[in-house]
Order: C-alpha cells, then sequence, then structure tokens
C-alpha cells in the first residue's frame, strides 16, 4: 500500500488540490459498530451456552456455529472498510499540498474553567500513516484471526475486542488532543489486557494480563502529569495550539520542557516496553498469536514511538530527555536482543526481538530522526506482523498434530519442532522473507528503516554528548548483529534439521488453511518493498539503492516534514548543521554496505553452526548452564522487581491493611461509636421518666438563670 | 398599691410550684398550675396599670390557654385513671428513652 503513486510520477505542473477529509469519523466508528455487532453475538452465544449446561448438557459440546459467519463478515469486514477509507484520504491528501494538519472537531468535550477540549480528530501525514499500518495490516491480522481463531468457542468474544482494540488504536493517533489520544492510550491498554487474558481460565494467563495492566498504569502516571504540565504551561491541550507555541514559551533544555517530556517518556516506556517497564510484553505473549502480531509488535506497543514523534517539537527543545530516550532504547534493544538469544519458547523470541526493535525505534526518535523513527515502526510492522502470523501458523499445526496423538508437550517449544519447512512451505519461505528484512539484509524493508536508525545514531555523536553517541551508536551496530543471530537460530529451530515432534505426530503436520496463509504472503511482500518509500539518497544513487531504479528517494522523509520541520528548526537553531559522517568516517554507503554484508554472513554463519546442534525435545532437555542460564533466565530481571518493587510493595500494602487499616481507621472509627454509645447511656440515666424530677430540674434552672441575671 | 399585688403575686407562685414538685396527685399537680398562671395574671394585671392596657390583653391570652389546657389535661388524666386505676405520677415513668 506505500507503493502507491510517488511524487515523481504526478503530472507535471498539475495544480495541488486542497486535501478534504473523507468521512474520517466513520473511519474511527466502523471498528466500533463492528465491536458492538460482535458483543452483542458474543453475549447471546455466552447466555445460550450458559442455558444449555443449566439444562443438563455439556456447554462445549451444544455451541451453535451459525453465529460464526456473522462474525467473520463483521469483524475483519469493518476494519477493511476503514482501511478503503483511508485509502481515499491518502490519495485525497497525497494529491493536496497540505502543511497545517486539519482538524475535524465534532463536538465540545470538556469545558471546565480554563480548560476546553474538544471531541476532534486530527488528519495530518503523521496520523495517516499510523492510520495506514493499523488498518491495513490491522485488516491483514483480523483476516488471519478467521482461521486461527475459528474452532475457538469465544470467536466471537474475540473479534468484538479485536474490533475494539482498532477503534482505540484510531483514536491515539487520531487525537487532536492530549486528552483524546490519552482516551486511545487507555483503550488499547484496557483491549490489550482483555486480549492477554483472553483464555482466563489459565490462571497464567489471566495473570500476565494484570500484569501488563498494572505495569501499563506507571507509565499512564506519567503521561497525566506531563499533561498536566503541558496545561499549567499552555493553558490549553489542543496539539494545534500547544506546538507552535513551544518554541516561544519554552527555554531551550529548560527544567520545565525537560520535565514533561521526560514524564512523557515514561508513559512511552510502559506502552513500547522500554527499560524499566518492559517486563510485561513477553508475558504478554499468554494471548491468542494474532493478537501479538496486531497488538504487541504491529501497532499498540509502537504508540510511545509515534507519541515521542509526534511530540518532536517538545522533545527537540529538551536535548537532556532526547540523550534519555536514545540510551533508553539502545540498552533495551541489547538487553533484549541477549535474552532472545538464549529463549526457547518460539514467541518468547519473537516478544524480546519486538521489544529489540522498539529499543531502536526509540534511538531514531532519540537523536532527532523522527521520521526514522516512524520509517522503522511502519517496516517492523509489516516484518514483525509476518513473523508473529508465521509463528501462529507453525504453532497452529503443532497444536493440532499434537491434539491428535493426545500429547502434551508444548506445541510453541522451538525444541518439540524442528525440519517443519517439508510440511509448511509457504509459512517457511515468508517467514525467511521477514527474518532477513529484520536482520537487514538488502534490500529487504529491514536494511533501509535499520540502516537509517544506525546511520543517524552515528551523525548524532557529532552534535551533542559526542561520547554517549558514540557508544550508543557501537552498541546499536552490535545489536543489529546479534538481531541477524537470534532469528536466524528460530527459523533453524523451527523449520529445519531433523523433525522433532515425534513420528506420529509428523504426520498430521499441515500448512495452515489459505486464509492464513495468505495474510502471509501480503505481508511478505510489503516485507520486501515497505523500505523502498525512504531509500536515501546517497543510496539511492549507489548500488544499493538499486541503481536509481526506484522512482524516489527519502519519500517518508519529505512526506513527514509538516510535522518535523519545527523540530528540525530547533536543532538547527541549537546544534547547528548536521554531520554528514560516522564516528570512525565512512559514508552512508559504506556502512551500509559493511552492515548488509555483516548481517548476511552471520546469518549464514549461525544457519551452518546451527544446523549442528544438537537438540533435545524440551521434555528431555536438560536446564541451561552457565551465561546461558543466565540469559534463558532473562537476566534475571523479573526476579529482581520482585524482590526489590513487587514484595516491598506487597509488604506496604500489608502494612497498610493490617496497621493502617485495620488498627488505626478502624480503630478510630470504632472507638468513636463506642464513645458516643457510651456517653449516650450515661446522659440517659438522667431521663428517668418522672414528671416530678423534670419539674425539678427545670425550677432550678430557671432559678439559676435568674440568679444569674439578677444578681 | 403594687407592692401588695407582687407580693400577693409571687405567694400564690410559689405555693403552686410547691404544689407541683411535692404533690404526687395528678389532679392536685393540676392545680397547682393553675394557680401558678393565675399568680402571673395577677401580676399582668398589676402592672398593667402603671404600664398599659395590654397586661390585660395578655391575661385573656392566659385564661383562654388555661381553660384549653384544662380540658385537654383533664381528659388526659381521666383516661389515665381508667387505664391505671390511680393518678398517682410516681407510676407514670414510661415516658424516657
Amino acid at each position: 500500500m506505500t507503493l502507491a503513486p510517488f511524487p515523481s510520477l504526478l503530472q507535471e505542473g498539475a495544480q495541488p488540490a486542497a486535501y478534504e477529509p473523507v468521512l474520517p469519523g466513520l473511519i474511527v466508528l466502523l471498528p466500533l459498530l463492528g465491536f458492538l455487532v460482535n458483543g452483542v453475538l458474543a453475549m447471546r452465544v455466552g447466555a445460550r451456552a450458559a442455558a444449555a449446561v443449566r439444562a443438563g448438557a455439556d456447554g462445549a459440546e451444544h455451541q451453535d456455529d451459525g453465529h460464526k459467519r456473522w462474525v467473520t463478515l463483521v469483524g475483519p469486514g469493518v476494519v477493511g472498510l476503514s482501511f478503503v477509507l483511508v485509502l481515499l484520504n491518502f490519495a485525497g491528501m497525497f494529491h493536496a499540498d497540505l502543511h497545517d494538519p486539519v482538524v475535524v472537531s465534532y463536538w465540545s468535550w470538556m469545558v471546565t474553567g480554563a480548560l476546553e477540549v474538544d471531541a476532534a480528530l486530527q488528519l495530518d501525514q503523521l496520523s495517516m500513516i499510523m492510520m495506514l499500518v493499523v488498518t491495513g495490516v490491522g485488516f491483514l491480522i483480523h483476516v488471519f484471526s478467521v482461521g486461527y481463531m475459528h474452532d475457538d468457542p469465544g470467536y466471537a468474544r474475540y473479534f468484538s475486542y479485536l474490533n475494539l482494540f482498532v477503534f482505540f488504536m484510531l483514536v491515539l493517533v487520531l487525537g487532536a488532543s492530549f486528552p483524546v489520544m490519552f482516551v486511545g492510550w487507555e483503550g488499547v491498554g484496557l483491549c490489550s489486557y482483555l486480549l492477554i487474558g483472553f483464555w482466563f481460565q489459565d490462571r497464567e494467563k489471566a495473570d500476565a494480563g494484570k500484569k501488563a495492566f498494572i505495569v501499563n498504569r506507571i507509565g499512564d502516571f506519567g503521561f497525566l502529569v506531563a499533561m498536566f504540565l503541558v496545561f499549567t504551561t499552555f493553558g490549553t491541550l489542543a496539539f494545534a495550539e500547544v506546538f507552535p507555541e513551544a518554541p516561544a514559551l519554552l527555554e531551550y533544555g529548560g527544567a520545565t520542557v525537560t520535565a514533561i517530556t521526560l514524564f512523557f517518556f515514561l508513559g512511552a516506556a510502559g506502552k513500547s516496553a522500554q527499560i524499566p517497564l518492559y517486563v510485561w510484553l513477553p508475558d504478554a505473549m499468554a494471548g491468542p498469536t494474532p493478537v501479538s502480531a496486531l497488538i504487541h509488535a504491529a501497532t499498540m506497543v509502537t504508540a510511545g514511538v509515534y507519541m515521542v514523534a509526534r511530540m518532536a517539537v517538545l522533545f527537540a527543545l529538551a536535548p537532556v530527555s532526547s540523550a534519555v530516550v536514545a540510551t533508553v532504547g539502545v540498552l533495551t534493544a541489547l538487553l533484549a536482543a541477549t535474552i532472545a538469544l538464549a529463549q526457547y519458547d518460539i514467541k518468547k523470541v519473537l516478544a524480546y526481538s519486538t521489544i529489540s526493535q522498539l529499543g531502536y525505534m526509540f534511538l531514531a526518535v532519540g537523536v532527532g530522526a523522527y521520521y526514522v523513527g516512524i520509517f522503522h515502526l511502519m517496516t517492523h510492522a509489516f516484518f514483525k506482523a509476518l513473523l508473529f502470523l508465521g509463528s501462529g501458523a507453525v504453532i497452529h499445526a503443532m497444536h493440532h498434530a499434537l491434539h491428535r496423538t493426545h500429547s502434551h508437550a508444548d506445541p510453541q517449544d522451538m525444541r518439540n519442532m524442528g525440519g517443519l519447512r517439508a510440511s509448511m512451505p509457504v509459512t517457511w519461505i515468508t517467514m525467511w522473507i521477514a527474518t532477513l528484512a529484520i536482520a537487514g539484509v538488502w534490500p529487504l524493508a529491514g536494511f533501509f528503516s535499520k540502516d537509517e536508525i544506525i546511520w543517524y545514531a552515528g551523525l548524532a555523536a557529532s552534535s551533542s554528548y559526542p561520547a554517549l553517541f558514540t557508544v550508543l551508536w557501537v552498541l546499536a551496530l552490535a545489536t543489529a548483529l546479534l538481531t541477524a543471530i537470534y532469528m536466524t537460530r528460530l527459523m533453524v529451530m523451527t523449520f529445519h534439521g531433523a523433525n522433532r515432534t515425534g513420528r506420529e505426530e509428523a504426520r498430521h503436520l499441515h500448512e495452515a488453511p489459505r486464509v492464513m496463509t495468505i495474510p502471509l504472503v501480503v505481508l511478505a511482500v510489503l516485507s520486501v518493498v515497505g523500505g523502498w518509500v525512504n531509500v536515501p539518497e546517497e543510496v539511492a544513487a549507489s548500488v544499493l539503492g538499486l541503481a536509481g531504479a526506484l522512482p524516489t528517494s527519502e519519500w517518508l522523509h519529505h512526506w513527514l516534514e509538516p510535522i518535523t520541520a519545527g523540530a528540525a528548526a530547533i536543532r538547527y537553531e541549537h546544534l547547528g548543521e548536521p554531520a554528514h559522517a560516522a564516528p570512525f568516517g565512512g559514508g552512508e554507503v559504506l556502512w551500509a554496505g559493511l552492515s548488509t554484508l555483516a548481517a548476511l554472513a552471520l546469518v549464514l554463519f549461525t544457519a551452518r553452526a546451527a544446523a549442528r546442534w544438537k537438540v533435545v525435545p524440551a521434555a528431555r532437555a536438560a536446564a541451561p548452564t552457565g551465561f546461558k542460564s543466565l540469559l534463558f533466565n532473562k537476566w534475571y530481571v523479573d526476579e529482581f522487581y520482585d524482590r526489590f518493587v513487587v514484595q516491598p510493595v506487597l509488604a506496604a500494602s500489608r502494612f497498610s491493611w493490617r496497621v493502617i487499616d485495620a488498627v488505626l481507621i478502624d480503630g478510630a472509627v470504632n472507638g468513636l461509636g463506642l464513645v458516643t454509645r457510651a456517653g449516650g447511656a450515661f446522659v440517659s440515666l438522667f431521663q428517668t421518666g418522672q414528671v416530678n424530677t423534670y419539674a425539678l430540674v427545670l425550677t432550678l434552672g430557671v432559678l439559676a438563670i435568674l440568679g444569674f441575671v439578677v444578681f | 398599691m403594687l407592692t401588695e399585688a407582687l407580693t400577693t403575686s409571687a405567694l400564690l407562685f410559689v405555693i403552686g410550684t410547691f404544689g407541683v414538685l411535692v404533690r404526687r396527685n395528678a389532679i392536685i399537680m393540676f392545680l397547682c398550675i393553675e394557680l401558678q398562671l393565675n399568680a402571673v395574671n395577677l401580676a399582668l394585671v398589676a402592672f398593667s396599670r402603671y404600664v398599659g392596657v395590654e397586661g390585660q390583653v395578655f391575661v385573656f391570652f392566659v385564661m383562654t390557654v388555661a381553660a384549653a389546657e384544662a380540658a385537654v389535661g383533664l381528659a388526659i388524666i381521666i383516661s389515665i385513671f381508667r387505664h391505671y386505676r390511680t393518678v398517682n405520677v410516681d407510676n407514670f415513668n414510661l415516658l424516657k428513652w
């Protein structure tokens, strides 16, 4: 879809038409409609199943599948329609010369005192790219889900959650102000929680959902505080008012803007799984695999990157925050890549790979290359969605094969796989394409985007904090090499070598149905060509840029210029002309060539080495030892958090409950009651009921008052 | 003239108060209350000679209220007597907490 007409294909001299949004509200509302329809169907199915169980039947046996046709039609259908509308809008914006964002305001949402927030959508170049990714990749994943989830009793519930997610994600990327964005931000978090714990009968999976939700709360706290700071500084929360005013109102590198951006980055780190809040994402793999593809790889987790790019002006004003963003990004990328080297669960490898790639995106936006972050976000959405969907096809096949023989082996453990290429050729080939793309092999999508990130990280070394950025640049290069290793390891263990499923099971292994393989093929094509939308000028002219065969260079860069121009101007003013050489010399073409050669060499080397590994099925495998066990156990970060964060919080909560609540507060409340009752009992002794007593007291009282008045 | 009238009034009031406090027969207590009211009436009339006619107007009010009170009070006493066969107020102490 990103191959849509390039600027150079425009007819010379054609007058750019003004951009008119085409039903922007409907883009958002269609998935919400799908959620309502599927939700109603899901509730009816649930009620009927409950009635059947009450009537004495086995609920699972007596599910009726009549509703599934409607769900199949509505679930992917609404997202597909949204995608068509987005394409229409894209075509309109493409031919228009749009500089300022188009804000479509529907109604006044909040008016309290100085605060005025409209329910408004903002259509500009950045939200357009995000919409294309969300609805386009989202639609493919919906289609894939039709095959993957077809036998699940929660089919309608699944699609209603998935539609709701798309709705909130569109609100997030289209919101024209911080609060509207925050509604989407929280909404996708809710859907993520619902879908991670989709099989909530399994305690572990329900807990994984809770973990994701709670860790995200920490990030949301940062988002809220940042939003309050923005409001006290600017007096408004609309993007179109805040960003143009920022350079005038905020001092470059000042405390306010640094605080604002750091708190926003805390929110981004929670949503996008960066250090120190990344721990929820690997556990989120408990959800159905297409959910991992859509929410935990292609769209929701990239919301943090989108946020930083959206607030490019603010981050450009805060060099310290930008350096923090870049540092955290690289460290996360490196840490996650090392963990991915030693995981055996196919989805865990991909989860850590996602965290690692998100780290790259943050490196890009941290060094001021905002469009590159978005570029990698887009290409990553293609190949990581493909990898997850491919792993879904593998798990699907493994699950069915193991189910046939009533084996209890783990269908996600790569030690139980091996040699699957014979039975799943389409999955095998498409996943290899994605693997080469993520490893950064020329000329696939990941090569262009990742190379651009590393290149800009190198350039940053000659502006601010040279030592820091040089180190980051080296680490980013090293991580790129690790990527090639762990992805090749995954492919070899899954698809190559001898089959380890067992002889009987191997007979039942089969390729996924066409409804699942077609999305794989489409995503594979996108993983090949996706990078061509932003071939750097220097590279485009060389052999690496297909020797100038592409109709354009740096299209995405120019497309996003209206968004990033403000930030670029600030950086230019304070940092000067950007450098044109990497820290140790050499131009972009040289480093790009070197890195792709290194990636390819490592892929081949790992493939050869891995072919000689003696992998034993999980049931008979010994626990990893030494350094490998450190990586296998994820550097014991979860244990560290448990010891130093979770347990202290639990202890503090227990103290609050047992001491503060049960003793102090309950004591105070009950004590007050006791005092009142005792006082009442004492005073009631004077209430004898004897009329003479009353008369006597009355008289004495009158006499006392009289005496007081007279004397 | 005023001194004598007020002295009489005070004496009557004290006698009435004393009766209310000491006696246990409801009828007697009732009569003592009437005595107190009339002591006040006497004081009002005595003052009205020097202050104005309002004192006498007040007396009519007091007499009207006293008449109404007598009607209601006696009715209550009669129904109490029918129930308990006594009008000794020591026996009536239900009206408490």
